[in-house]
């Protein structure tokens, strides 16, 4: 470090050096423009997104009501191109909410165990793997669907293995080590006494864990859990790989179907910039967007819900 | 059933999820592993990749992917470090600080392609560079960046207060102790928490696609002048990384050899995000050692 030969008199606020005085306000300086950067980054964000998300429908005139209600996709018809998003919205929803039920009591056992059944193998083995796991890249998991999982499916379900259900099944593995750890330190902060009240009134551990421990992390879980949808939600190439993207309803979990994010991955390469069909990408973005958002305000509630924290 | 025998019942099923869980997720990528190794060969990780025939390697995407992330991490450590200094010692209790912390929760909740969509309003069309190396690290900033800053906030929370006020004590400036009594002591902190956003930066690939592109021109690795389109130091041309590159000829390859090219780049993807796992704790607790003097 260079400042420690900086004799002290010269370092000191109230010297008659203004250097320090100058140094210390430039200092102040340079960290608030990189806060002020950050606000700049989200606030630019929001504006560009929702901007471009909207040209669709006050430029190109596509119907608002029918974009979200409508399964017809079809934007590529010269005579009467079709943009209705419902089936990708649908289908968005439906893999998400049936990963974070596959996800959701698997992830929390597994944090269960890790804190309450076995804290000093769980913490020393187990918490260590699961962080480790929550870093694979997306696309591993996608490509390990694509090449086990899809063939797997198409051999015991038949059909082409392309489906919701192999979306909901990778989504579900990628999002339970998110789950697991997120709920794992929600389980640990809880105040130790807690438990050794209950176990001192003669609960067994069993009746510790659901009538205290779990109440008790009640709002730290649903966090875990909403993370790991907005995870889920917001994932491209992953479900993209497995998911068939067909433009239909899927009727069956064996049927193909598509999700927002698979639909632009999709598409945005190849369609002109500008054009009506490459702006009703962008108003799928801002879907995207706009429940991003929203988990953010779930997640708020849930943590001024918090009582041990 | 008694209690008793509830209890014991419950702490069967918690085994089983857990060993479950183990088994399923070792498997995969002990799985992924076991089939990428044999295909690991140094051709394999130094050749160009061959968009029709079969036997390319993962050379120049290889590169990409190590480019990308010096490029990234030399924009987001500094404002990261900025954001994070800002937000430990001078932020006050106000509306602002609350404002900073909401605008860092919703870049941390963002999915990755919106922020690539985000990179190619702004830093593909709007600039008009096209697809650049340079677009890719910029949209990977913004995807990093708060993970950043909370690396560094709380790094820098966690020194003991009374360094902090001993060297106030002795007259210091707030800037001048930031910058010499709590950044070093925060320094292990920050670390492991920079190697550790760089696996994850390492393995990201939908904030790349419409931003770094899925396309690499033939790179010539003699030319290092950073300017020329064939060299490999061009930060304005595409770059598809290793992570792109999975995706990209799984679904719109047309190389026979598929499933070789993939298996090798997932596993080097794995072996990577282990690396860095293991790096990050290793120097941090061998830091953590040297700062606080322990054999």
């Amino acid at each position: 470090m260079d400042g420690n030969t900086v004799r002290a008199s010269s370092r000191l606020l109230k010297s008659t050096n203004k250097t320090a005085l100058h140094l210390e306000r430039r200092g102040k300086m340079t960290v608030m423009v990189c806060a002020f950067l950050i606000i700049s980054a989200a606030l630019s964000i929001t504006i560009f997104l929702t901007v471009k998300g909207l040209d669709a429908f006050l430029e190109n005139g596509v119907s608002i009501v029918d974009f979200l209600s409508s399964t017809n996709w079809n934007p590529t018809d010269h005579k009467s191109p079709t943009y209705g998003a419902l089936s990708f919205i649908f289908g968005s929803f439906l893999v998400t909410i049936l990963a974070a039920c596959l996800a959701a009591p698997l992830g929390i056992g597994c944090a269960i165990f890790m804190t309450e059944i076995a804290p000093s193998w769980g913490k020393k083995v187990l918490q260590p793997v699961i962080e480790l796991l929550v870093g694979v890249p997306s696309v591993v998991y996608g490509f390990i669907g694509l090449s086990v999982l899809v063939p797997f499916l198409r051999s015991v379900v038949g059909g082409q293995g392309f489906s919701v259900l192999a979306g909901t099944l990778v989504l579900a593995v990628m999002i339970l080590p998110t789950v697991a750890s997120i709920a794992a330190d929600g389980l640990n902060s809880l105040p130790g006494g807690l438990r050794e009240g209950s176990f001192a009134l003669g609960a067994t551990r069993w009746q510790t864990i659901w009538r205290v421990v779990l109440p008790a992390a009640m709002p730290t879980l649903l966090t875990a859990i909403v993370l790991g949808m907005a995870r889920a939600f917001g994932e491209a190439l992953a479900v993209q790989m497995v998911i068939g993207n067909v433009r239909t309803l899927p009727e069956a979990l064996t049927d193909p179907a598509a999700t927002l994010t698979t639909i632009i991955t999709l598409n945005m390469g190849h369609t002109t910039f500008g054009s009506t069909e490459n702006n009703v990408l962008w108003s799928l973005a801002l879907i995207l967007l706009a429940m991003s958002f929203f988990f953010i305000l779930f997640i708020r509630y849930l943590s001024s819900r918090r009582k041990f924290s | 059933m008694n209690s008793r025998q509830r209890d014991q019942l419950a702490t069967l099923v918690f085994y089983s999820i857990a060993a479950g869980i183990t088994a399923l997720l070792f498997g995969l990528i002990g799985y992924m592993l076991y089939q990428g190794f044999p295909k690991l060969t140094l051709d394999f990780l130094t050749s160009p990749s061959s968009s029709f025939k079969a036997g390319g390697g993962i050379g120049s995407q290889l590169f990409n992917s190590f480019y990308i992330l010096v490029l990234t991490m030399l924009f987001t450590i500094p404002l990261g470090l900025g954001g994070g200094i800002y937000m430990a010692e001078y932020a006050r209790d106000n509306k602002l600080t609350s404002t900073i912390r909401t605008c860092i929760e919703v870049l941390a909740s963002l999915p990755s392609i919106v922020i690539g969509m985000f990179g190619l309003l702004v830093f593909v069309n709007l600039t008009g560079w096209g697809y650049t190396m340079i677009g890719g690290a910029l949209a990977l900033t913004v995807f990093n960046l708060p993970v950043m800053v909370r690396v560094c906030e709380d790094a820098l929370r966690s020194v003991p207060r009374e360094q902090k006020e001993a060297s106030l004590a002795l007259g210091l400036t707030h800037w001048h102790s930031i910058k010499t009594v709590l950044l070093p002591a925060a320094f292990p902190g920050i670390l492991t928490g920079a190697i550790l956003a760089s696996g994850r930066v390492f393995g990201e690939a939908a904030s790349l696609l419409f931003t770094a592109g899925i396309t690499t021109p033939t790179l010539d690795f003699g030319n290092w002048n950073p300017f020329d389109s064939v060299s490999p130091l061009n930060i304005f041309r595409p770059a598809e990384t290793l992570a792109v590159h999975i995706w990209s000829v799984n679904t719109q390859g047309l190389i026979p050899d598929v499933r070789a090219v993939a298996d090798g780049s997932a596993a080097v993807l794995i072996l990577a995000v282990l690396v860095f796992n293991l790096l990050a704790r290793w120097i941090g607790s061998l830091l953590h050692k040297k700062i606080t003097a322990q054999a």
